[in-house]
This record gives C-alpha cells, structure tokens and sequence, in this order.
C-alpha cells in the first residue's frame, strides 16, 4: 500500500499539518515566554506580551485539532502515545495552564513584583521542554503490547529525549527572537537581533545533535537516510537547511525586519520534513503504522469534508485577525 | 504513594475534579457571549451610551473568565488520552470525529474572533466589531451542541457497530449525533447557562444598587438579568421535567437512584422529598415521602407500576445516595430561581424594581446558584449512568489506561494544587472587577494599560483617539 495515496495517508499528513501549524505558530509565543526573563523591564514585558495578546488562544487550538484529530483519525496512536508520554503531557498542560492565564492575570494583579509573569516564563518554559521530550519519546519507540502501552511511566526519560527537549526550547526561543525582531523597534528590537544570533547557531548546534544521533536510535532511521536510491530523496533536506541558514545570517546582518522570522520558520519546515522522513509510516515508531492505527473510512470520510471545508475558511480568517494586528507593536504610544 | 489506590479511582477523581473545575467557565461564557452580543446590539441599535459601557465591563471579565476555560479545556481533551486510553481506543472512531468538528467549527471560530472581540473596536470599526462578537458567541453554542452530542451519545448510544477490534464504528452518523438524549441535553444546558450568567449578572447588579439605586449601569443589568430569571427559570424547569422523562426512557435505572427507588412499586410510587439513601441495605432511611406523586410526575398516573433497583443487578446500580442528593440540590436550586424570577416581577409590577433591598439581597444570594445547579445537575447525570462509561455497553473500569497508581495519583495531586492556585486567583480577579460599578465612560479590555490602547500603526492610533472621544 505504500506509495500509493489512501485516506490514511491523506489524514497522517492533516494531522501533521496541523501539530505543525501548532509548533509554528505557538512556538513563537511559547518563545516569547521562554526569553521573558532576559527581559526584566515592565514596558518591555508589555510590548512583548501585546504583540500576542490577540492571537495565542487561535494558536493553542491547533494543539486540541492535533490531539482531537488523532483521536478521531488513528485512535489506537492515541491511546498508546497518551499513556506512554504521560508525565510529559501532564508537564505540558501544566505548563499550558499558567501560561495562558498569565495573559489576562498579569493586568488584574496588584502587587508591585508580579508573579504571573514568573508564570508566564516558567509555563512557557516546562511546556516547551515537556514537547520536546515527548517528540523524543516517539522517536525512541514506546513498548506496546496488543492495543496498549506496555511500558512504567517513566520510560521516556533517556539522553535522548532530554536532547530534543533542549532543541526545542532553543528553536522555539529563536521563533521567539525572530518574532520580536518583526514586531518591535528601537532597543527591544536591537536586543531581540543579538539573541537571535547566539540562539541560530545554537539552533544550528541542536539540529546537528539530534540528526546525528536519530540514526543511532534504529537501524531503520539509517537505512531510510543513507541508502540508495532513498538518499535521493533526503539529500536536499540538510542541503537546504544549508541554504536557508545562509539566507537567516544574512538578513540578521542586514537587519531586515521582516525575513528572519520567515526564515526561522522555514528552518522548522525543513526539520519537521526530516522527522517525517524518518517516521513514516509509521504513528507510533517501530510499532504501529498509520495504517494499523487508522479508525474506520467512515469516520475519516466524515471528517474529511469538514477538513475540506473547514480549515481553509479557519486559515482566512486566522490571517485576517493577524492582518488586523498586523504591524510594529509600541509601548505608550497613543495613550490617552 | 498511592501504592496501595485503585488506579481507576484516581483516574474518575481526577476526571471528577477537572471537570467540575472546567464546566464552571463555559457555563458562564456560553452564557455571558450572547449578553455581550445584546448588549453590543442595543448600543448599535439605540446609541445609548450605557449599553457600551456595560459591553466593555462584562467584556473585561469575559476576557478573563474565557482563558480560564481555554486552559481547563485542553486539559479535558488530552485527559481522554492519557487516563482514558482503552476508552479512546474503543470510542474514537464514534466520540473522535464529533470532538474534532468542535474543534473545527466552535473553537477556532471563537479564538480567531475573541482577540478582535477584546482588543479590535478601534481597529476594524462597529459593524466589523459587532460581527466578531457574534462568531464568538455562535461559537460557544456550537462547541456545547458537539459537545452535548458526544456526551449524549455516551449516555444514549445509537448508531453505532462494533468492529473486529472491539471498536465502537458509526453506522449512521445522524444517529450518532441526534442520539435520543441529546435535543432534551442541549436544551438543558444552553438555558442552564443562559441561567447562571443572568444570576451572575443580576447579583452584581443587585450588589450595586444596594449601595446606590441610581447607578444607570446596575439598574440596566438588574432589570434585564431579572427579566432572564422570570421568562427563562420556568422554561427550564419544563425542559428538564422532559429531559427527566426521556431519560426514564433511556436511562431507567439513573431515575431509579435519582428518586431513590431501590424497590419496584405496582400500584404507584411515592416521590421522596428526602432521607438518607443507605446503598449496602438498599432502601431509603428516614423517607419522607409523598405516596403516589412519583409515579404521578414520571408515568403521569398516579397508580401507574414504577420498577426499582430491586430489578437490576447490584453490579450495575449506580452510587445512589451521590445522585439522590446532587438531584434534590439542582432541583431545590431551580425552583429559587424561579421564586427569584416571580418576586422581581412582583417588584417590576409595583415599581419598586430598583428600591426593594429584600430583593437585591435575595438576587445576591443566588448569583452563585446557577454554578451549583449546573454541577449538581452534571454529577446527577454522570453519576446516574455509572458503573458506564458507554451506557450498558463499556464498563468505567474497562475503559482506564494501563497506568500505576502513583502515576495518576501523582498526576491529581499536581492538577489539584495547580488548580487551586491558578483558578482562585482568576476568581479573585473576576470578583475585584465585578466590586467596581461600570461607570461612564468605561473602556475595554484594550486599554488597562498604555500599551494595549496604542495603535500599532499611527493611523490606527488616530482611529483610536477619534472613535474613543
């Protein structure tokens, strides 16, 4: 069945649109909070948390689709990955949880230190970490037995897996960095360019560690890698990372506002295209192909036609609220 | 720790706590959404400036209230997976793709519309503006319409098969979603929440009157929270009295503990008012009891046979007493309200609407009254179809993920504390907002702080200064 396009293929790539469109689009506020503590000034902290005000309850809905959808389209994934990742999802909505309260709580207190903004860093913080390591823990495989997670609940701490945590608290504070770059001025943005250097090569370094100890993990992951005629198709995938990171340090030195964003994002791109170049197909590493997890055509054809129809009208108008937001952020400006 | 738990206890703890946690916030916004929406409408419709202060004041504790059930949800959906795995095994081909189209229709369109909502008057203009409020309340109800159908479905599952791997498929999707429970659940929860957000409203509007009837914005609150209570705790007590019977229906032996029926009655049986439901002897000590209005409410005949729990397996009898009571206190909570409703009519009638502090009083009273009705009214309902988690079909400790115990266990400490900190400080928030009267010129969410008000780009920024004056 493989090569060929069934509905099962179609609905693993949804599913992986949409934790992509997650890790994009709250990876950058995650950052956001991730870097909140290198900035210590109130008016900062305002600017920063005003540039995402309006949009981060649209980004976290992605991560519902991500699980809801995988419940509905590969329900067996989902009921072994859950139990098997468990203390990371715990950490994660944990983390989720102070967070995006901060958002609100932090103009409603009264006290002169204030502490939602420690929850708002250290949420962003743990719920980064916990993701991270709970990608980690896929790749490394998880023990199953029949239909159920067969392992303890702490399988999924290894070397590796804090690794990739690591990596993603660095990639999400460079889409943080970038972020900022792209919606501020003056020394905010100065500040937020200089990060962003130390945290690309940081970025660079992560990337480089995870790659070269992914194929240590299975022996599939270096067979689908370097053998012919795959190495084909996987080739391009570090030589652009190549290519794109030229472009990032070149529009960081020329200070162009708007690209070193673009560019990070497309950093992730690459790096997601290379996670599924590794898993595929398999949902649940070494064990459970899409296939074997897939729920029934009926209920991935009903839910097609909501995808269909859906999900381009949620994209419209996610741009709009973006568009009418759109813009540097200012402190004080126009104040009345 | 915990070494020694039934793991599948902590899990329903966990499940229980969470819940209880979450349902308070869409209670209230799916509620307080469509206010906003009228109140937004009036100050278009009729330009009085009292309408958009009240929007902007309630929006303020919307804003904070909606995050608070933004964050309790994502929970609820991940805890499906991961203290509930055989159960989303089984049920995810049936419960997944009605959670998914929830998420597609309702949650996205609330979140893609709230930030304009909160922060976008000055930016897209009135009638842009007056439009993102109302996605945002049309989302809210879609959310409890799938909602309330993958719920109802757990309650009163139709329309499904079961597969080699033991899984719940759909044989016919409309089956699945207009189960025979559902029009009877939707209809209670939605005027339920209109309910608690009208007390909600009317207590603040009461709590400010009583210190100066001539506040233009409390008097306007009052007056429409109370018509709320008046016109819709009647409606509501009909809708569940039918609700009541469809589960009769459906779900008899959750009737049979809610009435505290433990034995069958031929010739009529009576309605207990109250007594202490004993489970392990199965009968109700200290009844007092009215004979034959049992029978008179659910058969609409008085000598009307009434089968008890004495015809169902002990195993497959729900907890009793937790269902008898959390009945009796959703009930008890319905009928204040009503009385509420009548004595503000009374009031309107002989003009004393803004001046009676008996009733000011007794509308502050009751503003947390629609919070408990709507718990004890969902513990009656959960409670009622145990030992399920799929009524008569799947067993709750079939359902349980294969965890230890001190990893749920440790998993319910850590939520309790977290929720205990985080979700108290959000109340005491909202209740510090809800103590200052909504006064002229009352701004939005946008403008607590310089930066919030300002225009990102400076035309924006005059479009500000100039729709603000």
């Amino acid at each position: 069945m493989t090569g060929s396009i069934d509905l099962a293929t179609v609905w693993a790539f949804i599913i992986a649109f949409a934790v992509f469109v997650y890790v994009v689009m709250d990876g950058f506020d995650l950052g956001l909070g991730i870097l909140f503590p290198l900035f210590p000034q109130k008016a900062d902290r305002d600017v920063i948390m005003n540039s995402v005000a309006p949009v981060w309850d649209g980004n976290e809905t992605w991560l519902v689709l991500g699980g809801g959808g995988m419940m509905a389209a590969f329900p067996l994934a989902y009921a072994v990955l859950m139990p098997a990742l468990y203390t990371p999802m715990i950490a994660m909505l944990i983390g989720l949880i102070f967070r995006g309260v901060a958002f609100e709580f932090r103009w409603r207190t009264l006290t002169k230190k204030n502490r939602w903004d420690i929850a708002f860093a250290g949420g962003s913080l743990l719920a980064t970490l916990a993701q991270g390591i709970a990608l980690g823990a896929i790749l490394q495989g998880v023990h199953v037995e029949g239909r159920h997670y067969a392992g303890g609940w702490w399988d999924w701490l290894t070397l590796f897996s804090i690794l990739t945590g690591l990596a993603l608290v660095i990639g999400y504070a460079l889409l943080g960095a970038t972020w900022l770059v792209l919606k501020t001025e003056g020394e905010l943005r100065d500040k937020a360019y200089h990060l962003s250097w130390w945290l690309l090569f940081a970025m660079l370094g992560a990337i480089g560690a995870v790659s070269i100890a992914t194929p240590f993990l299975h022996i599939q992951y270096t067979q689908r890698w370097f053998t012919w005629p795959n190495i084909i198709l996987t080739a391009p995938v570090p030589i652009a990372v190549a290519g794109v990171t030229v472009l990032l340090l070149r529009s960081l030195a020329n200070k162009l506002d708007t690209q070193p964003f673009f560019l990070t994002l497309a950093l992730f791109a690459l790096s997601y295209a290379g996670l599924g170049i590794s898993m595929y197909p398999y949902i649940v590493p070494q064990s459970i192909t899409i296939w074997q997890a897939a729920s029934p055509e009926n209920s991935q054809i009903f839910m097609l036609f909501g995808v269909a129809v859906l999900v381009p009208l949620i994209l419209g108008y996610t741009a709009w609220a973006y568009w009418v937001f759109r813009g540097k952020v200012r402190a004080g400006s126009g104040y009345h | 720790m915990f070494e020694s738990w039934d793991a599948v206890v902590l899990a329903r703890a966990q499940f229980a706590f969470t819940m209880s946690f979450h349902i308070v916030f869409p209670a209230f916004s799916i509620g307080l959404a469509s206010y906003l929406a009228v109140l937004e409408a009036l100050w278009l419709w009729t330009g009085r400036e009292v309408f958009i202060n009240l929007f902007n004041y309630w929006l303020k504790i919307f804003a904070v209230a909606f995050g608070m059930g933004v964050v309790s949800g994502i929970v609820m959906s991940y805890q499906f997976g991961t203290n509930w795995s055989a159960f989303s095994d089984k049920t995810g081909p049936v419960l997944g793709p009605l959670m998914a189209y929830e998420v597609l229709t309702a949650f996205f369109l609330e979140a893609g519309f709230l930030g304009v909502m909160l922060f976008g008057l000055e930016r897209v203009g009135h009638r842009l503006h007056f439009i993102a409020t109302l996605m945002v309340a049309t989302g809210t109800l879609i959310s409890a319409f799938w909602i309330l159908s993958a719920n109802s479905w757990m309650q009163t599952p139709t329309g499904y098969a079961v597969n080699a791997d033991g899984q719940f498929v759909a044989a016919d999707w409309l089956k699945v979603i207009f189960n025979p429970s559902f029009p009877y659940r939707l209809v209670h929860m939605v005027l339920a929440a209109y309910l608690t957000t009208a007390l909600v409203v009317g207590a603040v509007g009461a709590f400010h009157l009583l210190r100066d009837r001539n506040q233009a914005g409390a008097r306007v609150m009052f007056s429409m929270a109370m018509w709320m209570a008046t016109l819709v705790a009647p409606i509501q007590i009909l809708a569940g009295d039918q609700h009541g019977l469809n589960t009769l229906e459906h779900q008899p032996t959750k009737i049979m503990a809610m009435e505290g029926h433990f034995e069958s009655h031929k010739n009529g049986a009576p309605l207990i008012l109250f007594g202490l439901p004993d489970q392990a002897a199965g009968k109700v000590k200290y009844a007092v009891e009215i004979p034959k209005l049992g029978s008179l409410i659910l058969k609409h005949s008085p000598d009307a046979p009434l089968a008890g729990l004495d015809t169902v397996p002990r195993e497959n009898w729900p907890p009793v007493p937790i269902t008898f009571w959390s009945f009796r206190i959703m009930v008890g909570m319905g009928f204040l309200m009503m009385g509420l409703g009548l004595f503000s009519l009374w009031n309107r009638w002989r003009g004393t609407l803004y001046e009676s502090r008996l009733l000011h009083l007794f509308a502050m009273a009751m503003g947390p009254a629609g919070f408990i009705a709507v718990l004890a009214g969902w513990i009656t309902t959960e409670t009622g179809r145990q030992p399920f988690t799929v009524y008569g079909l799947l067993r709750t400790v079939e359902s349980a993920s294969p965890l230890a115990a001190p990893a749920v266990g440790s998993s319910l400490i850590a939520f309790v504390i977290v929720y205990f900190a985080v979700f108290s400080a959000g109340v005491i928030y909202i209740l510090r907002m809800m103590a200052t009267p909504p006064h002229h010129g009352e701004q939005g969410p946008s403008s607590d702080v310089p930066a919030r008000a300002a225009g990102i780009t400076p035309a924006a920024g005059v479009a500000a200064g100039g729709s603000a004056s």
